[in-house]
């Protein structure tokens, strides 16, 4: 872990690099460059090898990821038990039930509410640390990855742990005795007013560290003739950062973004360990997806649990639809995929 | 903020700007350390919570629940290794994990020469479908999934778990490995061609050794995602001798409840095969988030 890990370049790219080696001096074909080749066609003896080459992936994947979501469609539209087929076909019923039931409302209110506490937490401390790392100091690249610890341990460890450390006489509150500030002890798991912002502190220090990594690869990426430009001009380093460095991260923060937001909605394993499907109602973090569990596969209802999950699919595609049209639009193709480069 | 500072760092010491840019040698300054040390302690402190409290006793923790080990037992962590609970699970999730990387890799680098190195209708379609993949979720699916698995009779077998996390490690493993076949030049597959050598020849000479960085990037990632997963498992085995470590913690967390001690000591064993994984790929794991990320 020397301080010049930090500055190689990315695994991927690292071994493109040594693909061009093994091209023995010949330049990398472009990707859309391979197609000029005329073909003589598809020949039996090529549909075979891609159908065999291909099979068994397309096998596994249409028939455990696609099968099962057009099932979901499916199986929402009727009551049903898990058992034989389902027969008792109710329309829209199931629907009307998810979106006139409170608990559900309350599911989505907390949902929404971590995606923009996410964003608004995560955001600005990953892009500081970020920041931070990248300055000139010794054992960087430690630092990096103690960081990132949290983000490779399990939800359940992460989720065991510090429902432990945060219980009424656990070693959160002992500390806070210790030190004196006994007004700040709280039931920080069953108080409704405080128990999403200690799930909002448990998910910031899990996930805190990928963002981390993401805007540092992106600064690695960003042309040091720029600053030099700028030091020349007599910018600060705080005008630097502010005029280049973060117009620079845009995309990188955008695509973020986005992965932040899709993982605060299906937010779910946090949540069922820490809390339980009882308790996590009662002490406003419930999601939809543990409302999907409790009231699907826990509670025998299988059509039931299934509409549940076109809902929460409905609304993660509706956001993700609107964020690509209207954010993710600014960046070209080639800005997301490593314009930065 | 930007007003506040801006006196601060004259702008008549070019030298000084440099800090901006990552640098090896040189120390920079204590306040950078300072930050970077109170980060640090708050990442690391849970964790050490965790591997410190199973070496107390359940007085210990009660009395002082943020306390330091004092004197130091190590009762807790001998009788979860000399029962056969954590081995069991731990063998269940090195197989589930092994098994599921393998295969997510071998399907999904065989699709991605299809997708990088043929030229067929279809082949845009194909990468599509794969790529949208990432849209769905396995929470999204779970409930039928459910069905599924338990209509062709897998309920409470390992396989039950690892055939659904191929089919869901398939997107990403697709999406990281399609690029990198196609970088490997053509000119190098028509020197093959020439001196006679198939497609299937050229895959198994040329592409499976030129693209063994990507496919340990994706099995890693692979690996990872299947020893931390959680609801899959949560759904499909519920018979104690098949759990996984995951379940394996949460059962003992709430089976000893008031072993608060034990339960540390189990939680942190099951931690540490996934900070060995860590630390030993540590520069594959990240670099292959930020791939996948960017590309």
């Amino acid at each position: 872990m020397s301080d010049s890990s930090a500055n190689e370049p990315l695994a991927v790219e690292n071994s493109r690099s040594q693909l061009t080696v093994a091209g023995v001096g010949v330049q990398p074909t472009p990707a859309t460059g391979r197609t000029r080749r005329a073909r003589r066609g598809t020949s039996w003896r090529e549909r075979l090898e891609i159908a065999v080459l291909s099979g068994p992936a397309i096998l596994m994947f249409v028939g455990f990821v696609i099968f099962p979501v057009v099932l979901a469609a499916y199986y929402g539209f009727f009551k049903w038990k898990g058992y034989g087929k389902p027969t008792d076909f109710i329309g829209l019923q199931n629907y009307k039930t998810i979106l006139t039931d409170p608990e559900f409302h309350a599911a989505l209110q907390h949902n929404l509410t971590i995606v923009v506490l996410s964003l608004l937490l995560q955001g600005p401390i990953a892009i500081g640390l970020a920041l931070l790392l990248n300055r000139k100091m010794r054992g960087r690249s430690l630092i990096r990855v103690l960081i990132f610890v949290p983000y490779v341990v399990s939800e359940v460890i992460v989720g065991t742990g510090w429902s432990l450390m945060l219980q009424s006489n656990g070693a959160v509150n002992d500390v806070l005795g210790k030190l004196g500030l006994d007004s700040l002890q709280q039931d920080w798991l069953s108080d409704p007013s405080i128990a999403i912002w200690s799930l909002m502190v448990i998910i910031s220090w899990k996930y805190i560290g990928f963002a981390v990594i993401l805007f540092m690869a992106a600064l690695q990426n960003i042309p040091e003739e720029l600053y030099e430009a700028a030091s020349i001009d007599g910018a600060s380093y705080w005008q630097i950062q502010r005029r280049i460095t973060v117009p620079l991260l845009g995309p990188t923060l955008r695509i973020w973004a986005f992965l932040s937001v899709i993982g605060s909605l299906q937010l779910f394993d946090l949540v069922y360990i820490i809390w339980g499907q009882y308790v996590a109602g009662t002490a406003g973090v419930s999601t939809m997806a543990t409302y999907m569990v409790q009231y699907g596969r826990n509670a025998g209802n299988f059509g039931y649990g299934s509409a549940v999950a076109v809902v929460l699919f409905l609304i993660s595609l509706i956001i993700a639809l609107i964020y690509q049209r209207f954010v993710l639009r600014r960046d070209t193709a080639g800005a997301i995929t490593g314009g930065t480069k | 903020m930007a007003a506040t500072t801006t006196d601060t760092v004259p702008a008549t010491s070019p030298a000084r700007q440099r800090k901006v840019t990552p640098k090896s040698g040189g120390w920079g300054s204590p306040g950078t350390y300072f930050i970077a040390l109170v980060v640090v302690g708050l990442m690391l402190a849970p964790i050490a919570y965790i591997i410190l409290g199973g070496f107390r006793t359940n007085s210990q923790i009660t009395n002082s629940p943020g306390g330091l080990p004092d004197p130091w037992n190590i009762d807790n962590y001998t009788s979860v290794l000399t029962g056969s609970t954590f081995w069991r699970e731990l063998g269940n999730s090195t197989i589930v994990a092994l098994v599921t990387s393998v295969l997510v890799v071998a399907f999904g680098l065989m699709a991605s020469y299809v997708l990088a190195r043929y030229n067929f209708r279809g082949r845009g379609a194909m990468y599509s479908l794969f790529a949208a993949g990432l849209m769905f979720p396995i929470t999204v699916a779970i409930t039928p999934l459910y069905i599924v698995v338990r209509d062709i009779g897998l309920m409470n077998s390992l396989g039950g778990v690892i055939l659904p996390q191929v089919g869901f490690g398939l997107s990403t493993t697709v999406i990281i490995l399609v690029p990198f076949l196609r970088a490997i030049p053509l000119e190098i597959e028509e020197a093959a061609a020439i001196d006679g050598t198939s497609k299937i020849g050229f895959f198994f000479r040329m592409v499976l050794p030129l693209s063994l960085p990507g496919v340990l990037t994706t099995g890693i990632l692979a690996f990872v995602g299947s020893w931390n997963s959680y609801i899959l498992p949560l759904f499909i085995l519920n018979d104690q001798d098949s759990y996984t470590l995951p379940l394996g913690v949460q059962a003992f967390s709430s089976q000893y409840s008031t072993d608060t001690a034990q339960v540390l000591a189990f939680t942190s064993l099951a931690m540490i095969p996934a900070l060995i994984f860590f630390s030993l790929f540590e520069r594959r794991i990240v670099g292959g988030l930020q791939g996948a990320v960017k590309g």
